[in-house]
């Protein structure tokens, strides 16, 4: 009899629908990892040789550094002799020059996680480059951003055709010593987006890109680097799915954002990768390095983040506020269900003078999820007037999830204004029993509820992609009340 | 006429706890009923029972709904089949606005009906239109539901959310405690204009005072999770004159079975 179920307590598992395998034949590296390795991903590349001396000059530093143990997450210690390094969809040999020669298995694949990529299909007003494991299949649009003087396409394109950009600011925002993930990073990262603004342009679409994991065993390294000269404008937006598999796969990025005078970048993320079956087998564990770097006066940077998937997230986007009069958003919606768990929040680092960050985090745990919130505002003694206000919050549906926060504040400038909200709250029995009295199922109550709670953020989104965003939701968290 | 409610020797328990011990109640389309009851004989329980809540098991008899039973019934679908149950405590929703809470409910229940949904615009029409029957200030609905609301604006917004819903049977679970003199007139004029011929409605509720505005066909006294006694108005009076003790101790004497428990 349904009156004597307990609505939290009974947890199903939800499916997770991206979690095919597209069957092509790839060619990849053995796994394991030494110099060798590194040479040969460059030289697959066709790498000038800068590229391969930053790589190698990463791996050695990598040699000496040790994992980092500080996040509230869990897992067994990562073979990286294990991983596959490389990984690629096999093509003809100097890469598909259009979209006709790019396979169908993959434009299909693209299609199934409704990314079409072919001209008829293609969302309009987003631009997308989709990448495939380690390299980057298609880049729509790519000739009409050229007009405007926008360059968008694969990393590896970039280091083919843009060597001095590349060379000029590859590592100046996330040097390549910077952490554990992001050095490795930097030895191996296979592809990913470039994207440079020229001065005074407004970028005229939404720029995107989709990754997406295929093959078993592979890491995926993917390094994003994004522009905007003086007075330019971006909007981007990232999403990233991979098939289910029983065991954990590694996915270590960096992306670099840099703001020149009065530039504005605005990064969304819609992340879900596969969590991880209900009783915390396989899953991705997504332990990336984002930062933006505001070097220009009045620039403006802004993070949001909708972490729906991985089984573990470890993630900071993070602004270093140099520029007077800079300003650093993070907005971020976190879910955690079954048993995934998530330490991610953001850095916002006052350098110049009139500095001014925004923090909202809405962290939902369900199930068995753990969500912890790291936030860090860092006011140093240049940063005169320099302003934060931060907003922790926290839902817990269930009573088997935790959620936690971690706020970090060092504050050198006596004229600076810093505020910090927290609260946690719980959706109730009896509020899903107050939904239901008046008609609404319970998950339309689940999702109404939640979808309340992370309004702030979302209204931060692309139209698209907020609608986007909110199905998701929906589907992350089906099934976690009965 | 065909009986809306009729609940049949019904029992129910709480945490293993029995509360109901063989209740039986008919209600008929087109009637008012009010129950009373001393704190604790299971008022509350009954509402909860009716509407489907969680926790709430069924131990032995029967709730037909207009034919249907409605034990086997999510609580969602009988809130789409036209039950409503004003809360005696409304639970807050933070984040959730009020009016679109309330177009979604509206929606699922005239889905249910065969009835198209509402647009926007309709349905604030429809909200105006009530609004004005029960004196509430439009500003609460453009606030997360009953968020930050006093008590009494917490009960009138049941009967709101009843006028705009339009159920068959709505249950009113102490409606009138918490609100002030004016307020209860209000709420009482709100609940007689909603009355029709086509739907009932259960006032459960401690104060005569109730009944002087919400006039009812019978009032029934609950006691130990029975119905004990059942009048027309007058009995109302003689409760609030005699106390409650009048009628339980009459019961042990007239209706020794049902005392021995
Ligand atoms: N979770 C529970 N566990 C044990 N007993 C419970 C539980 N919930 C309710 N009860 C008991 O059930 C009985 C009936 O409670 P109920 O709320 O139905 O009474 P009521 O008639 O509505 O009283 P009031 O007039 O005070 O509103 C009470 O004795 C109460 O303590
Ligand atoms: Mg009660």
């Amino acid at each position: 009899m349904n009156t004597t179920l307990d609505p939290i307590e009974n947890l199903v598992q939800s499916d997770y629908k991206y979690g095919f395998v597209t069957e092509v034949e790839t060619d990849s590296v053995p796994p394991g990892l030494n110099e060798d390795t590194i040479r040969l991903i460059s030289a697959k590349k066709h790498e000038p040789d800068f590229m391969l001396e930053w790589r190698l000059r990463a791996y050695r530093h990598w040699l000496t550094m040790t994992e980092p143990k500080w996040a509230n997450v869990h897992y067994n210690p990562i073979d990286y002799q294990s991983i596959v390094y490389y990984s690629a969809p096999k093509r003809n040999a100097n890469g598909p020059k259009s979209l006709e020669e790019v396979d169908p298995k993959l434009l299909e694949t693209y299609e199934r996680l409704g990314i079409p990529l072919h001209e008829r299909a293609k969302l309009a007003g987003v631009a997308v480059d989709a990448v495939f494991d380690s390299v980057s299949v298609a880049t729509t649009f790519k000739e009409k951003l050229g007009e405007m003087g926008v360059l968008f396409c694969s990393f590896s394109d970039a280091v083919l055709n843009h060597p001095d950009l590349v060379k000029k600011y590859l590592g100046s925002v996330v040097p390549y010593t910077d952490n554990f993930f992001a050095t490795l990073n930097s030895a191996v990262f296979s592809d990913g987006s470039f994207c440079y603004i020229p001065k005074g342009v407004r970028c005229p679409m939404e720029l995107s890109t989709y990754f997406r994991i295929n093959a078993a065993n592979t890491g995926q390294f993917e390094r994003t680097l994004i522009i905007a000269e003086e007075g330019a404008y971006v909007s981007y937006l990232e999403g990233c799915t991979a098939p289910m598999r029983d065991e954990n796969q590694l996915h270590a990025a960096v992306v670099e954002l840099l703001a020149l005078d009065r530039a504005q970048i605005k990064y969304s993320t819609v992340q879900n990768w596969y969590p991880g079956d209900a009783e915390g087998r396989g899953g991705i564990y997504n332990f990336v390095t984002k930062r933006g770097l505001c070097k220009g006066r009045h620039s403006k940077i802004s993070w949001t983040q909708v972490e729906t998937g991985s089984a573990i997230t470890w993630k900071y986007p993070s602004c270093v506020l140099l520029g007077d009069n800079s300003v650093g958003e993070f907005y971020s919606v976190a879910v955690t269900n079954n048993r995934q768990q998530a330490d991610t929040g953001t850095k916002m680092i006052h350098i110049g003078k009139n500095t001014s960050s925004t923090i909202v985090s809405k962290g939902i745990s369900a199930g068995h999820g753990q969500n912890s919130y790291r936030g860090m505002v860092k006011v140093q003694k240049s940063a005169a007037q320099a302003r934060n206000f931060s907003q922790c919050d926290s839902l817990l549906l269930g009573d088997k999830c935790g959620a936690h926060t971690f706020p970090y504040l060092e504050v050198k400038n006596p004229t600076a204004r810093v505020e910090h909200e927290a609260t946690t709250s719980k959706i109730g029995e009896d509020q899903i029993f107050y939904c239901n009295q008046r008609g609404l199922a319970t998950q339309d109550a689940v999702n109404m509820i939640v979808n309340g709670y992370c309004k702030e953020v979302f209204k931060q989104l692309p139209m698209e992609f907020a609608v986007e965003a909110q199905k998701l939701l929906g589907v992350s968290l089906d099934g976690s009340v009965g | 006429m065909n009986p809306l409610l009729e609940i049949t020797n019904l029992s129910a328990a709480v945490d293993g706890k029995p509360i109901l011990k063989g209740l039986n109640l008919t209600v008929c389309a087109g009637e008012v009923h009010a129950i009373m009851g001393p704190n604790g004989s299971g008022k509350s329980t009954l509402a909860a029972v009716l509407a489907g809540r969680p926790g709430y098991e069924v131990a032995g008899g029967e709730v037909l709904f207009d034919g249907a039973n409605l034990i086997d019934m999510k609580p969602e679908d009988r809130a789409r089949q036209g039950l409503f149950l004003a809360f005696q405590y409304p639970v807050e929703i933070p984040g959730v606005n009020s009016t679109y809470f309330l177009k979604a409910a509206l929606n699922e229940v005239r889905k249910a009906r065969g009835l198209p949904e509402l647009d926007a615009m309709e349905f604030l029409d429809l909200v105006r239109a009530r609004m004005d029957v029960l004196h509430l200030d439009q500003s609460l609905l453009n606030r997360p539901v009953n968020e930050g609301f006093s008590g009494g604006e917490k009960k009138r917004n049941e009967i709101f959310q009843m006028a705009v819903l339009e159920p068959r049977l709505a249950i009113l679970d102490e409606t009138d405690s918490g609100l002030d003199i004016d307020a209860l007139k209000i709420v009482a004029e709100g609940v007689n204009k909603l009355h029709r011929s086509d739907n009932a409605q259960v006032v459960i509720t401690h104060y005569q005072r109730l009944l002087n505005y919400i006039i009812p066909d019978y009032v029934h006294v609950l006691h130990d999770g029975r119905i004990v006694r059942s009048g027309g108005k007058e009995l109302a009076y003689e409760l609030e004159e005699r106390g409650y003790d009048w009628v339980t101790d009459h019961v042990k004497s007239e209706r020794p079975e049902l005392a021995a428990a």
